[in-house]
């Protein structure tokens, strides 16, 4: 490791840190926003469900850097733009989340949805004060998947030239030079293992009846 | 699209089938040395009850490492020690093997533990020996969950096998990477094509070998309680 390399270029390290963030982050929130919807559907109706589900494992199959490059087709965006980089990560994280939102919902007692009629809930009020509620748990498990999946997915698009931590690793191979490739790595995983913890906190502030267990 | 339909980028040493075997060569060495390290040291953690600690931190960590940056890391260290194609060829492969060893591994542990304890109860019983259990049924229980995680790692070294393209590896990512090089939107499309096509057939084969080889026994119960072909197994209480 070369220290004083990394103390020179920390004004670009920090530059590609943020727009790793904001390629990685802003899909998992866009995700979650268009999946809630999605999954509420495939969780209402049982035909809707295969359907979606199963979309949703063909769009899960195609590689990152194909997506990456097929984009521009349908958005009419250049190959350089990194929403490209955003909407194949939101497809993804949509993909993902989809079927952890139906399947948060289907695992909300009965007795619970009953009560929550019982007590003069509507509808949409029940789903929002009651079962998304209790199916927090759930969804946020699904999203530290996302989330960790989107950090390390974002760097691929280094290959395609746009910036983020991953170009610290096409930077060490062109230079032969190890230094950006393990603060890349590095700052990937801390990155990750950030996004993770924030999402567990964020998981027992929503749930504050759940009793506290260690995490696993 | 014109790049696709151009005969002439059909044949040759170049050409569009030489790339898709050559994807499908690495692709398949590295699933098969995998699922040799993975399957078996799956069962054994799975039935003795050993090691289970590596397990599940093991499948967060390999998921939040990103596979550019550990593959071009691996091709530094390893490339000097390997005389000029192989340099490139076997850090490809080893990164491969390391993505696809802990979906494997994860799937084929929880399938095995996740074996009806009294269907194997019923087995001893009837005096089948340990191994016998084990061939005769353990494993054919856990055969979804292992083929789920199969088809996960598929998935994996397919996507991957087009990145290690970068590092000068062969197959369908060269498209895209001499694409990209040569400012050639069509051919990169071509080869964004190609691959997405590929790793759909390879998805929908396995889900269709998965359906074959089940026993129809398991696959109405496995519905109900397991997510047959879940990719990745998370915990529910965080």
């Amino acid at each position: 490791m070369n220290f004083e390399w990394l103390g020179r270029q920390f004004d670009n390290i920090v530059f590609l840190l943020g727009w790793h963030v904001l390629l990685a982050v802003t899909p998992l929130i866009l995700g979650l926003l268009i999946a809630l919807p999605l999954g509420w559907w495939a969780h209402r109706s049982r035909r809707i469900y295969p359907l979606l589900v199963g979309v949703a494992g063909l769009l899960y199959t195609v590689p990152s850097l194909a997506l990456f490059v097929l984009l521009p087709l349908v958005l009419g965006t250049k190959i350089l733009d990194p929403l490209n980089i955003v909407a194949a990560l939101t497809v993804y994280t949509v993909a993902l989340l989809v079927r952890v939102v139906a399947d948060a919902l289907d695992s909300v007692p009965e007795d619970t949805v009953q009560a929550a009629k019982a007590m003069g809930y509507r509808g949409y009020q029940s789903l929002v004060k009651v079962e998304l509620p209790v199916g927090v748990p759930v969804i946020c498990a699904g999203l530290r998947v996302a989330a960790v999946s989107n950090v390390s997915l974002v760097s691929v698009a280094a290959l395609l030239g746009i910036p983020q931590l991953g170009s610290l690793f096409t930077q060490g191979f062109q230079l032969r030079f190890y230094t950006p490739i393990i603060a890349g790595i590095v700052l990937c995983v801390v990155l990750a293992m950030i996004l993770d913890g924030l999402i567990i906190l964020l998981n027992r502030w929503l749930t504050p009846w759940t009793p506290k267990v260690v995490a696993s | 699209m014109n790049y696709l339909f151009d005969p002439a980028h059909w044949s040759g040493a170049d050409g569009i089938p030489t790339l898709i075997g050559e994807h499908l060569l690495y692709s398949l060495i590295a699933l098969a040395v995998a699922a040799i390290i993975a399957v078996p040291l799956g069962i054994y953690i799975g039935v003795t009850g050993k090691g289970v600690f590596m397990i599940a931190g093991l499948a967060n960590a390999l998921r939040a490492l990103p596979s550019v940056g550990l593959l071009i890391l691996l091709v530094l260290l390893i490339s000097p020690a390997f005389p000029s194609r192989m340099g490139y060829v076997l850090p490809s492969l080893i990164v491969l093997v390391l993505l696809a060893v802990p979906p494997i591994l994860t799937n084929t542990y929880a399938g095995v533990r996740a074996v009806d304890a009294a269907a194997v109860d019923a087995a001893k019983g009837m005096g089948f020996r340990t191994m016998k259990i084990l061939t005769d049924v353990q494993l054919p229980c856990s055969l979804p969950l292992v083929l789920s995680g199969i088809r996960s790692a598929l998935l994996q070294i397919i996507s991957t096998a087009t990145i290690a393209a970068y590092i000068s590896l062969g197959g369908l990512g060269r498209l895209l990477i001499d694409g990209k090089a040569q400012n050639d939107y069509s051919q990169m499309v071509a080869g964004a094509i190609l691959v997405a096509l590929l790793a759909l057939f390879f998805d929908q084969l396995l889900a269709f070998i998965t359906r074959r080889v089940v026993s129809p026994g398991l696959t109405r119960r496995t519905i109900k309680s397991v997510p047959a072909a879940a990719p990745v197994k998370t915990p529910v209480t965080v």
